[in-house]
């Protein structure tokens, strides 16, 4: 109660020393704590948009969910598209959360969403016409999003990180699950293998771009500073990138694909891996909706919330017959 | 019990008696083309349901059933019927027994392209169906075929959350405001005019309830009428008499819903059924 009152009467600037103090020393910042606003924002962006991506993310996947191959696969897919639904609303609730004091709801980031205002991750944006993709998908894009997510799971942020602590554990099933097809695949037919091949040609520059550009200045903007500074993750996006690189790399070509980058190799001096950069304007075309699938993803969202609006009716607080 | 009133304790023990095989093969395929077809009709709905808890829970549900078909498909792999997945990814319509309420589309729409889906549609039916599915499991727990009837105490446990899910939803809308009791209303007739489909177990109707597989038709029809009866008495509408307006798929007649339904879910095994994927 004491130390309540007393953190009343602190001025601003002494709140925030109070504040960095705090997450510096590893503590965990709840959501009534007191924060400056731009931890807030940078909170509700990051959160909201990693939320939103779990759910838009669904929608690659939901193509292959009815076409699985197999009865196993049928279930596999399915608990795995449910997983990262599970993900999008506990991801919602933390950000509703934070969202609360400006007197924002659920109801804001849909509409940001459907306004474009809110991105979702530049590789929900892409086709995925086979089911090669489906595997792809789960072996490499959700491998990516361990390496993010896995960044961040000390996040100053308590609910953020507790909820990625959840979300990572799950995402390794996912990973597994999206092997175990690639495998399958990789042992089959020579048209089998096509596939796969052919994935990777498809998704090579969106899982580089995947990781974000190296530095603000090369798409004008990045929250890596920021999202450093105040503790919520503790590597920087070519940190993250490199990891990648260094896990599957070496997984790709022990399956006999080949990585559409001739130029690729290891710099033993840097310690480093060189790439062919992806081309970060088509990145930036990409999260702004105009990706080649975003139109169609976020159609079939606004189909869905506007052909339910009467159901939203039903269940608001004066739709029951009382 | 199976012939003399014994029960058939395997696979091998059923296969021996010709008779019993077949009514127990028919059952099965009915139970296994009824979970198989509605979970492939409800994970069409995934991204689309009216929220996001729903999205999750219902996936979940869909899940489940999927792998009711999936134990179902296993037990005729056992009795000699041919391997599973070809089973259920392999067979033309006309060999499905599945009820033809079951492979309804959910509305105007393909899933990936303005699936204009009809959530009362969805509700009724699930909860329809829930029903019925629960009453025909609750017989089965006492089937002469031993596998079927642990088989039924498994799918018992988590089907008890199914209808809990759907009932909730079906009494929410059924008595909100607005426009959604007259959806429901609509939706109601429409599910019933094939409900009796789901109710019907087919041609061999009567060996299946003589040889202890499952109790007759007529029993189990009344038993879902009656927990019908309980929960239409408070609401403001009634529940008409269903009906088999388009066919018994039990004998095999089906409608182009199925077809369609068949080409999308079995596109990538038909590309190399041999294959292992």
């Amino acid at each position: 109660m004491s130390t309540t009152l007393s953190y009343d009467r602190l001025s601003e600037e002494e709140k925030h020393a109070h504040f960095m103090e705090r997450i510096e020393q590893g503590d965990k910042i709840e959501a009534d704590d007191w924060m400056p606003d731009e931890y807030r924002m940078t909170l509700i962006k990051l959160i909201s948009m990693h939320g939103i991506s779990e759910i838009m993310g669904a929608l690659p996947e939901k193509e292959w969910v009815p076409k699985a191959p197999s009865l196993r696969r049928k279930l596999g897919i399915m608990a795995k598209v449910q997983d990262e639904m599970g993900h999008g609303q506990l991801l919602l609730r933390v950000a509703e959360d934070l969202m609360k004091p400006l007197g924002k709801t659920r109801e804001e980031i849909m509409q940001d969403l459907f306004r474009g205002d809110l991105k979702f991750h530049n590789v929900f944006h892409m086709p995925a016409p086979t089911w090669g993709d489906a595997g792809l998908i789960g072996w490499l894009v959700d491998g990516a999003a361990i390496i993010t997510q896995t960044n961040m799971l000390k996040a100053s942020y308590g609910p953020y990180a507790r909820a990625l602590k959840r979300i990572c554990a799950e995402e390794v099933f996912h990973a597994q699950h999206g092997e175990a097809i690639i495998m399958a695949l990789a042992e089959g037919t020579e048209e089998q293998r096509a596939l796969i091949q052919d994935a990777i040609d498809r998704w090579w520059e969106s899982l580089l771009m995947f990781f974000g550009p190296a530095s603000s200045s090369t798409t004008g903007a990045s929250k890596q500073d920021t999202t450093i500074k105040y503790r919520i993750r503790t590597k920087t996006n070519e940190e993250l990138r490199q990891a990648f690189l260094d896990k599957y790399i070496p997984r790709v070509l022990s399956l006999g694909l080949t990585i559409p980058d001739e130029t690729l190799h290891y710099d033993k001096e840097k310690g480093k891996w060189a790439y062919r950069q992806p081309d970060w304007n088509k990145f930036k075309e990409i999260v702004r909706n105009n990706g080649p699938k975003s139109k169609d993803r976020l159609d079939l969202r606004i189909t869905a919330y506007e052909n339910n609006a009467w159901v939203r009716e039903a269940l608001s607080p004066d739709g029951a017959v009382v | 019990m199976g012939r003399g009133g014994e029960t058939m304790k395997s696979a091998q023990e059923a296969k021996a008696d010709q008779n019993y095989q077949a009514a127990l093969t028919e059952l099965l395929y009915q139970l296994a083309d009824d979970d198989f077809i509605i979970a492939f009709r409800g994970s069409e709905w995934l991204g689309l349901a009216p929220h996001i808890e729903e999205d999750v829970a219902f996936s979940s549900i869909n899940q489940d059933t999927m792998g009711h078909a999936a134990i179902y498909y296993q037990l005729l792999e056992d009795l000699g019927q041919g391997d599973a997945d070809a089973l259920a990814h392999g067979r033309e319509a006309s060999q499905r027994k599945n009820a033809v309420l079951l492979e309804e589309v959910n509305g105007p729409g393909h899933y990936l392209k303005k699936p204009l889906y009809d959530w009362a549609f969805a509700v009724v039916r699930h909860y329809f169906y829930a029903q019925a599915k629960k009453i025909r499991i609750e017989s089965l727990k006492n089937s002469s075929y031993q596998p079927l009837a642990d088989a039924a105490v498994k799918i018992n446990m988590e089907l008890y959350y199914h209808l809990l899910h759907w009932k909730t939803w079906f009494t929410q809308l059924a008595t909100a405001k607005g426009e959604a009791p007259e959806r429901m209303k609509n939706a109601i007739e429409k599910v019933s005019a094939d409900m009796g489909g789901v109710l019907a177990l087919g041609p061999k109707e009567e060996e299946m309830a003589a040889l202890g597989l499952i109790e007759s038709e007529e029993v189990l029809t009344q038993r879902w009428n009656r927990e019908m009866e309980k929960v239409f008495a408070p609401l403001p509408m009634s529940l008409p008499a269903v009906e088999m307006k388009r066919g018994d798929g039990r004998s095999g007649v089906h409608t182009s819903d199925l077809d369609s339904a068949l080409t999308t879910l079995s596109e990538v095994y038909k590309q190399d059924p041999v294959a292992s994927w």
